[in-house]
């Protein structure tokens, strides 16, 4: 089966992501080898769908967006392995959030990961996954020089040795 | 969500981009892709479908782990179980987000 890309878009909103070719500067390769078996590997999550922990963290900045609507909230959150769902919060103005709050699993899985980590699929998983919120100022200037270089020494800090990413 | 994972794997640490637009994530020259026709918001599936969410988690790091070389793209064969006009409706925010809100408003002025 090959997916259709669009089949889930409004038609208006094609233009903006078909054909489109390479970010700016990055049309060239880049490969990092996954050089150990996955059983003895750790793996780190990353959403974007604008996650964070109701009780500990501040919600992405929706306010800021909605008074500059070109831009979007670049800042990254930590979300425990350990998350409960009813401790997840959801800032995201692009999406309906009703099945996020009823199974935060369908954008970060942290209990099916866990799963495969208790079966030995997977050596361990990450004490510490991330969380972004998508929708980000074209150039991605803020992420390319401040969130992308912090959520890089995160995943060092975590020794992940490779990472699941999940766009909204 | 592309350029973020080209970013990451630049430093050294693989990556995989699980998401509903592979032929973008290609074109943006994601170095893996494992695509899945779900409704936005939706990348692992169904809520509280632990099967389905499941194979998509599997089939990620497989890709994650096992592809071989730069470009590797991976789609899922799972239909949505949802018609196809409620699942595109029900994804949709309650209300239009700021930028199609000003995009419909410059639309109506001109």
């Amino acid at each position: 089966m090959i997916v259709d890309s669009y089949r889930f878009l409004p038609r208006s909103f094609r233009p903006f992501y078909e054909g489109r070719g390479p970010f700016p500067g990055e049309g060239y390769p880049v490969w990092a080898p996954f050089a150990k078996r996955l059983a003895g590997s750790r793996i780190a999550l990353l959403t974007s769908a604008g996650i964070y922990l109701k009780g500990s963290q501040s919600t992405f900045d929706l306010d800021g967006e909605r008074a500059r609507p070109e831009w979007g909230d670049p800042t990254w959150r930590v979300i425990r392995s350990s998350t409960k769902p009813d401790e997840v919060g959801v800032a995201h103005l692009h999406i309906n959030d009703d099945d996020l709050h009823t199974d935060p699993e369908v954008a970060l899985p942290l209990r099916g990961l866990d799963e495969l980590v208790s079966e030995g699929v997977v050596g361990s998983a990450a004490a510490n996954h991330l969380s972004v919120m998508g929708y980000q100022d074209r150039r991605l200037e803020d992420w390319r020089r401040t969130t992308v270089p912090a959520i890089i020494d995160h995943l060092r800090t975590e020794q992940a040795d490779g990472l699941v990413l999940a766009p909204a | 969500m592309p350029v973020l994972a080209r970013w990451i794997e630049a430093a050294g640490i693989p990556t995989v981009v699980v998401t509903m637009m592979p032929a973008v994530a290609e074109e943006r020259r994601a170095p893996r892709v494992v695509g899945v026709e779900f409704p936005f918001g939706h990348a692992f599936g169904m809520p509280g479908d632990r099967a389905m969410q499941r194979r998509v988690l599997e089939l990620a790091l497989r890709v994650l782990a096992g592809a071989s070389a730069f470009g590797s793209r991976v789609d899922l064969d799972i239909e949505w179980p949802v018609p196809l006009r409620e699942a595109y409706r029900s994804w949709q925010p309650k209300e239009p987000s700021p930028i199609v809100k000003k995009l419909l408003e410059s639309r109506s002025r001109s």
